[in-house]
């Protein structure tokens, strides 16, 4: 398969993890937009290691895995955290912090 | 891996191993006693600072051209260590009287910087990712350290949301740049550069897409929105370490990056930089004027503190002054830094048990009724908005003096107008602290004091040799080129 | 090279249709004869309790933050055994040195009680 499908699903990916990030206003939902935004990365190491026959694309991915990872647990907690103070977590919910 | 790794790494493991210790300690620590954790912090940072102090003048590669060690590492690298130490002394009080005191503060603080020396020192596209994602993850836990108000958990969940869309697009752009040029090392990428064996469309949005990023974590106008909030929200010396040492970060990889590896796109992203630099400036400045808020203030005052910070950026890809920029940029990132700090130690001392004590108002008769405070905040705004015979003066003297030497002209002009702009505010608080009449109350703490009365002399003394300590930055960019 | 994928396709397209047959025939020439036990969700045999929508208790969410984090190691871990003979002593020490640091944020988990239930 050309090279240019890859990277086509990618920006696909990539762009419609950005417009959750931008429209969605439940967190959870934003959470899962910035997920898609890694793996189109993700998709693009890998299919470009594929194509240059080298590892390094490969194992970025294992970092990056490890690294959403934490990010997940972070974000998660904040979550429930915030969900058992306020009983919402919806963004727009947030406007305490305005000049 | 051999021995010469290790030893080249030595600052950053030191620092790791500290933290991993203090949060082992720390459990056995009973309450009350959490004094023993700040001063085993402080000393973990003293004793780093050594380690990155005896580097000075040395350089090297780590771990396979993962890690570099050079002048502009180590000088931002004793940076960072001592916005820590700052840290620990501002926070050491806080903590204490807004029953925040928490084991885990310490070491996601010495994780962050450990992020930061990383990212400084990153000589490969995954180092930088992966740094950059180290020195962050612990803030977000840091801005929501105060866990039973809801502004901190706020200001949390925004500043988490942001930086990892912000990761997201440096991600992105790595994973272009390793498309177009099949590795991911800075040293390879302009090796295939010369060699002319890319792809440049990917190569440029990947460059683009990466600056995108970096200027997220800079807050640089138009993407500086959630600066404010997460900084009114955190606990007030969060704050001041993400206005400081963050955004030291931000700047170190983003001229880390460009300069070594992308310096044939400076034609296309220069005037980028340009722009993002001037709207920073001009609009983190216009936006300042209307903040009440002393938190939000210096929040916007710190936004447009990146915006010339970005100067030196602009002029990264002519090699005749790339180094002079960096070496101002360099000398700039001190004077702000202690300037910075100070500010936030009297904002600090001025805060109530309450998290009342933050806006203007409060301010009024400070200078009158407690004068050495009064002075120490008089130099801060002077400092900040760039008054002779202060640290910020030089700094941005110099700043200037390189944009113009680089044939940005208008640039310095825009640069000058915001400074002009922002002496409306920065005098305004002045004029609130020494011509009002008020009944301010203040929080009496030794520490809090030294930093105040520290940094204002030394914003004061360092300003008496200015040409020394560019020197020396100029010293320690020698290699950078 | 989307030939090669033919056969893939066929399958897919063969078992789409069988499932829709099966359960057609049952449709159309089964008897049909409801309770309220036969119409219950079907859990694997259990008897299904409470609504469907329950929410879980906040501590599930912990445990799994957790778990995540743990859980994530094997990433590195397996493609360390996969090699371990090739990197020798160098790489046991490193996995060492690793696993030293993940203990330390178990101990650290376990000291402050997220492990409890209660």
């Amino acid at each position: 398969m050309p090279m240019s499908y890859y990277l086509i699903l990618s920006a696909a990916m990539f762009a419609i993890g950005v417009l959750g990030v931008i429209l969605r206003r439940n967190p959870l939902v934003v959470f899962m937009s910035l997920e898609l935004m890694f793996n189109a990365a993700n998709l693009v190491f890998v299919a470009f290691s594929a194509y240059h026959q080298i590892l390094d694309g490969d194992l970025f991915v294992f970092f990056v895995m490890t690294t959403a990872a934490a990010e997940v647990a972070v974000g998660l907690a904040l979550m429930v955290a915030i969900f058992r103070a306020k009983r919402t977590i919806d963004l727009d919910e947030m406007s305490m912090l305005k000049g | 891996m051999n021995l010469s790794d290790f030893i080249l790494t030595l600052p950053i493991i030191t620092l790791l191993v500290w933290a991993l210790l203090l949060l082992v300690v720390d459990l056995w620590v009973p309450k009350g006693r959490k004094g023993i954790v700040a001063a085993l912090a402080a000393l973990g940072l003293a004793v780093t600072m050594g380690v990155t102090l005896s580097q000075s003048g040395g350089s090297g590669l780590a771990f396979q051209n993962m890690i570099i060690v050079d002048g502009f590492a180590v000088y931002l690298n004793v940076l960072y260590l001592v916005s820590g130490l700052v840290v620990v002394a501002l926070s050491h009080d806080y903590l204490k009287r807004m029953n925040l005191e928490r084991g885990e503060f310490y070491p996601l603080m010495f994780f962050s910087i450990a992020g930061m020396m990383l990212v400084t020192q990153a000589y490969n596209l995954i180092m930088v990712f992966l740094a950059l994602e180290f020195l962050s993850i612990p803030l977000y836990v840091l801005a929501g350290l105060a866990r039973e108000r809801p502004e901190s958990e706020e200001s949390s969940l925004k500043y988490f949301l942001l930086g990892t869309f912000s990761s997201a697009f440096v991600l992105y752009g790595i994973a272009l740049i390793f498309g177009a040029t099949a590795t991911t090392s800075l040293a390879l990428i302009i090796e295939r550069v010369g060699q002319g064996a890319l792809n440049l469309p990917l190569f440029i949005a990947g460059a683009a897409l990466m600056l995108v990023g970096f200027a997220f974590k800079l807050a640089a106008v138009p993407f500086h929105e959630w600066a404010p909030d997460v900084y009114q929200g955190a606990p007030t010396p969060v704050s001041s370490f993400m206005a400081v040492a963050v955004k030291a970060a931000g700047v170190a990889v983003l001229l880390r990056v460009f300069l070594t590896a992308f310096p044939s796109l400076a034609a296309e992203m220069a005037p980028l930089g340009w722009g993002i630099a001037a709207l920073t400036m001009l609009i983190g400045n216009l936006l300042a004027i209307a903040q009440t808020n002393l938190k939000r203030l210096l929040a916007y005052s710190s936004i447009s503190h990146g915006g010339y910070l970005l100067m030196a950026f602009v002029a990264y890809g002519n090699p005749q002054v790339a180094g002079q920029a960096v070496a101002a940029m360099l000398f700039y990132l001190l004077a702000y830094t202690l300037t910075t700090f100070g500010a936030w130690a009297v904002v600090i001392s001025v805060e109530q048990n309450d998290y009342q004590g933050l806006e203007l108002d409060d301010y009024a008769g400070l200078g009158l009724k407690y004068p050495w405070l009064g002075v120490a905040m008089l130099v801060f705004m002077l400092s900040l908005t760039g008054i002779p015979l202060t640290m910020g003066f030089w700094g941005k003297l110099f700043l200037f003096r390189a944009t113009v030497d680089a044939g940005y002209v208008e640039l310095a002009l825009i640069g000058l107008l915001s400074s002009l702009i922002s002496a409306y505010y920065y005098l305004r608080v002045v004029v609130m602290m020494f011509m009002r009449s008020g009944e301010p109350r203040i929080r009496r703490d030794g520490w809090l004091s030294l930093v105040a009365v520290g940094s204002a002399l030394a914003v004061v003394g360092l300003s008496l040799l200015p040409n020394q300590i560019l020197q020396m930055a100029a010293q320690a960019i020698l290699s950078l080129q | 090279m989307f030939e090669d994928y033919l056969p893939l396709l066929v399958i897919l397209a063969l078992a789409v249709l069988i499932g829709f047959i099966v359960v057609l025939l049952g449709v159309l020439f089964g008897p049909r004869r409801p309770t309220p036990r036969k119409m219950a969700p079907y859990e694997s045999g259990m008897v299904p309790y409470g609504p469907g929508r329950r929410r879980m208790s906040v501590r599930y969410y912990l445990i799994a933050v957790l778990f995540i984090l743990f859980d994530i190691e094997v990433v590195f871990v397996v493609s360390w055994a996969v090699v371990l003979r090739k990197l020798g002593t160098l790489g046991l020490l490193g996995m060492l040195v690793f696993l030293v640091v993940l203990e330390v944020a178990h101990l650290y988990a376990w000291k402050k009680g997220a492990l409890e239930w209660d």
